[in-house]
C-alpha cells in the first residue's frame, strides 16, 4: 500500500485517549497528501475495539492480534508492528507520543533504518511534502524537520496537538492479522501496574489551584506560596521537580505523570511550562503565570501574565487577595 | 558490575537562547553548559549500583571539545574513566547516526548495563538509549524510577502515566533510560575533583569508529514559538501588578 498507518493504543480493552488525536492527525495528513489512512489496534482480543475504529473516517482498519501482545512489552510490540509495517508498506506511520510509544517506537524505526520524529506538534506542507514541527529546549523554541529518507517514515504526535475527531463516517473494512512472532525472543517480563499510595488530595475537584515550580528555589520558601494559596482558598499543587525533591508530596504533582486538573483558576508560580506539565492543567478555565522569564512557554497558554521575581510578586499578591476577599 | 553511562552536555537550564545566523542552531558564544539533567540522574544511579555491587562506572559522551567539562564533572562525582567521542560536527548526525556513534564506542566495553537519561533538554527526542539498545541487540526499558540488579538480571520500576508504575524484569546486559528524580544527586567533593584529573579519558572520533553522519531527518530551521493565546501581560511594580491581577480575576474572569 501507499498511505498512512496510524497506530492506536489500548490497555485491557480501554482506549488511550491520545489514540484519537493521532488518528485526527493521520486523517488530516491523508487529506493533505491524498493518501488513504489505515488505523491499527494491537493487543489480545481487540476485535471489538477494531470495529469502533471502523466508523472513524478511515479507509481500513487492522486488528493486530497475538497472545504475546496481551500485556505490553517493548520486544513484542516492536516485533509485531515491524511485521505489520513490512506487510502494509505505508509511507507514514503515525503514533500518539505516549509513554508506551516512547518505549518502543525508536526501536521500531531503527529496524527500518529510519529516525522517528518524536513528539511533533503539527505539520505544514512545503512544496508538496510534509514538514513537521517539534519543540526544542522544553518548549522555548520550535524547529521544523523534514524527512530525507524514503518510506516508511515514523512520526509521533504530542498530546493535545490535534483535536480528537468526533466525525463518524461509514464503516471501513476491518481485517484481522496475526503477526509472526518468535515468542522465545521476548526479553521483558512485566508485572501488574500499580499506584504508589492512595491519594489523600483530589486536586481534580479543586476550584482554585496555586501551583509552584522550581523557581521557588528551596523547600524553606514553600510557605510563601502556601500563604498565597490560603488567601485564594486554593489547593497547593506543584510541578514535578518540587515533588521529586520531596518538598511537596507526589499526590500534589500536576502533569502527565501526576494529576490532571481543570479548576476555575490555575495560578502558576515559577513554572516554565514544559509539555508534561501543561497536559495536566491545560483544561483550566483561567490560567495565570508568574515567571521572571518573559519567554517562558507557560505564557503561551496563560490568560494573565506577570513577568517578575516571584519573591516580590507573590507577597504583594497575597496581600492584595486578602484585602479583596475580606 | 560494569556500567556504562551515556551522557550529554547541554546549554544550562535557565540560559537565554539566541538563534544563530544559520537559523538552524543557537549562538553558543555566551552560553554556559551543564550535564543534561536526566543524564545526571543516570550517572547517580550507576554510582549507587556500583556502591551496592562493586564494579566500574564508565562515562561515554559524544560532544565537541567543551564536553570535557561535563566528563570531568562525572569523573569528579565518582565515575572511574571516560570515553569522549570528540566531534565538532555532531549537528550533522541525526538521532540514528548519533546512536550508531555511541553504540560503536560502547560495543567493545561489553558493559552489563548501559544507562542514559530518558531525554535531552535541548533536542528532546528521547530516543538515544532505545536506539542504542536496538543497535547492540540488547533489551531495554524506559522512564525508569528504580533499578534492582541481581546476578543475571535486572528488575526496574517503569513510570507509566497518571501516577501508575510497573515493575519489569529482563536479562543483562540491558539498556535503561533513567527519569529525573529517581535518586538524590551527589555533589563532587574536593577530593573527587582532584582525583578526576588523573582519571583516563579516552578520545575517539567518528572516523575511528567508522560511523558517518546521516540525515534521514533534517532540521530546517528553528524559531520562537507562535503564541496561540492572547495573554494580558500586567505591567508595573509588584504591588501594581498584584492589584491589577486581583481586579481582573474578580471582575473579568470572575474566579474569586
Ligand atoms: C516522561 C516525563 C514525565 C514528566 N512528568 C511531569 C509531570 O507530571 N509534571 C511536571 O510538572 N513535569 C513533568 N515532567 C518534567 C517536565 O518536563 C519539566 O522538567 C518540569 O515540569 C519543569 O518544572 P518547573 O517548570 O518547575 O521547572 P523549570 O523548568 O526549571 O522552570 C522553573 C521556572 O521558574 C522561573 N523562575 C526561576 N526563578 C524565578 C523567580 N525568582 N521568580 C519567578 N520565576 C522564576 C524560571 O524562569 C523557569 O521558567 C516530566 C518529564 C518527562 C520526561
Amino acid at each position: 500500500m501507499s498511505g498512512i498507518l496510524v497506530l492506536t493504543e489500548q490497555s485491557s480493552g480501554a482506549w488511550h485517549p491520545m489514540s484519537f488525536e493521532a488518528l485526527a492527525a493521520g486523517i488530516q495528513l491523508g487529506r493533505d497528501l491524498s493518501l488513504p489512512v489505515t488505523a491499527c489496534v494491537f493487543g489480545r482480543g481487540v476485535s471489538g475495539l477494531a470495529s469502533e475504529l471502523a466508523g472513524r473516517n478511515v479507509q481500513a482498519v487492522v486488528a493486530l492480534e497475538h497472545e504475546a501482545l496481551g500485556q505490553y512489552t517493548a520486544d513484542a510490540a516492536v516485533a509485531a508492528i515491524e511485521w505489520l509495517v513490512r506487510d502494509l508498506q505505508p509511507d507514514y506511520v503515525l503514533l500518539p507520543h505516549t509513554y508506551q510509544v516512547r518505549d518502543f517506537a525508536p526501536r521500531l524505526a531503527t529496524r527500518f533504518g529510519r529516525v522517528l520524529l518524536s513528539d511533533t506538534t503539527g505539520y505544514t506542507i512545503e512544496s508538496g511534502a510534509a514538514v513537521f514541527q517539534r519543540q526544542l529546549f522544553q518548549g522555548k523554541l520550535t524547529a521544523d524537520f523534514a524527512f530525507q529518507a524514503p518510506a516508511p517514515n515514523f512520526v509521533s504526535i504530542q498530546a493535545g496537538a490535534f483535536r480528537a475527531d468526533a466525525l463518524e463516517s461509514d464503516a471501513a473494512s476491518v481485517s484481522e492479522k496475526a503477526p509472526v512472532l518468535n515468542v522465545s525472543s521476548l526479553r521483558q517480563h512485566p508485572e501488574a501496574p500499580f499506584r504508589e499510595a492512595a491519594r489523600a488530595v483530589d486536586l481534580s475537584a479543586a476550584e482554585r489551584i496555586v501551583a509552584v515550580g522550581r523557581g521557588i528555589q528551596e523547600e524553606g520558601n514553600i510557605p510563601l506560596v502556601q500563604e498565597l494559596a490560603d488567601a485564594f482558598g486554593a489547593e497547593l499543587a506543584a510541578s514535578r521537580p518540587i515533588c521529586d525533591n520531596g518538598w511537596l508530596p507526589m499526590e500534589r504533582q500536576v502533569g502527565s505523570s501526576g494529576q490532571t486538573v481543570a479548576p476555575k483558576l490555575y495560578l502558576s508560580v515559577g513554572i516554565s511550562g514544559a509539555i508534561q506539565h501543561l497536559v495536566g492543567m491545560k483544561g483550566s478555565r483561567c490560567v495565570v503565570a508568574i515567571n521572571k522569564d518573559p519567554e517562558a512557554p507557560i505564557f503561551e497558554i496563560a490568560d494573565y501574565g506577570i513577568v517578575g521575581d516571584l519573591f516580590d510578586v507573590v507577597p504583594a499578591l497575597t496581600e492584595a487577595v486578602k484585602k479583596a476577599r475580606s | 558490575m560494569k556500567i556504562l553511562v551515556a551522557l550529554k552536555q547541554v546549554p544550562a537550564r535557565d540560559s537565554l537562547l539566541r538563534i544563530d545566523a544559520s537559523g538552524r542552531w543557537l549562538d553558543e558564544s555566551d552560553l554556559s553548559f551543564e550535564i543534561n539533567e536526566p543524564d545526571a540522574y543516570a550517572l547517580e544511579a550507576a554510582l549507587q549500583l556500583k556502591e551496592q555491587h562493586g564494579g566500574e562506572v564508565v562515562v561515554l559522551s559524544a560532544g565537541p571539545e567543551r564536553a570535557v567539562s561535563a566528563i570531568r564533572e562525572a569523573l569528579a562525582k565518582g565515575a572511574d574513566r571516560a570515553i569522549h567521542v570528540e566531534q565538532e560536527n555532531l549537528g550533522e548526525f541525526d538521532t540514528l547516526s548519533l546512536a550508531k556513534l555511541l553504540a560503536a564506542a560502547a560495543s567493545s566495553e561489553k558493559a552489563d548495563l548501559i544507562l542514559t537519561g530518558l531525554q535531552s533538554d535541548d533536542l528532546g527526542s528521547g530516543q538515544t538509549g532505545v536506539i542504542m539498545a536496538e543497535l547492540l541487540g540488547l533489551p531495554h526499558a524506559t522512564i525508569i524510577m528504580a533499578v534492582e540488579a541481581s546476578g543475571q538480571g535486572v528488575r526496574v520500576k517503569r513510570e507509566l502515566e497518571a501516577g501508575w508504575f510497573q515493575h519489569v524484569s529482563m536479562p543483562l546486559p540491558a539498556v535503561l533510560t533513567i527519569q529525573s528524580g529517581i535518586n538524590k544527586l551527589r555533589y563532587a567533593t574536593l577530593m573527587g575533583i582532584k582525583k578526576a584529573k588523573t582519571k583516563e579519558v579516552r578520545k575517539l572520533t567518528a572516523a575511528e569508529l567508522g560511523v558517518q553522519p546521516e540525515s534521514s531527518v533534517s532540521l530546517l530551521r528553528i524559531y520562537q514559538p507562535k503564541r496561540v493565546k492572547q495573554t494580558q501581560m500586567l505591567a508595573g511594580a509588584p504591588a501594581e501588578q498584584a492589584a491589577q491581577l486581583v481586579e481582573k480575576l474578580k471582575f473579568e474572569a470572575r474566579v474569586i
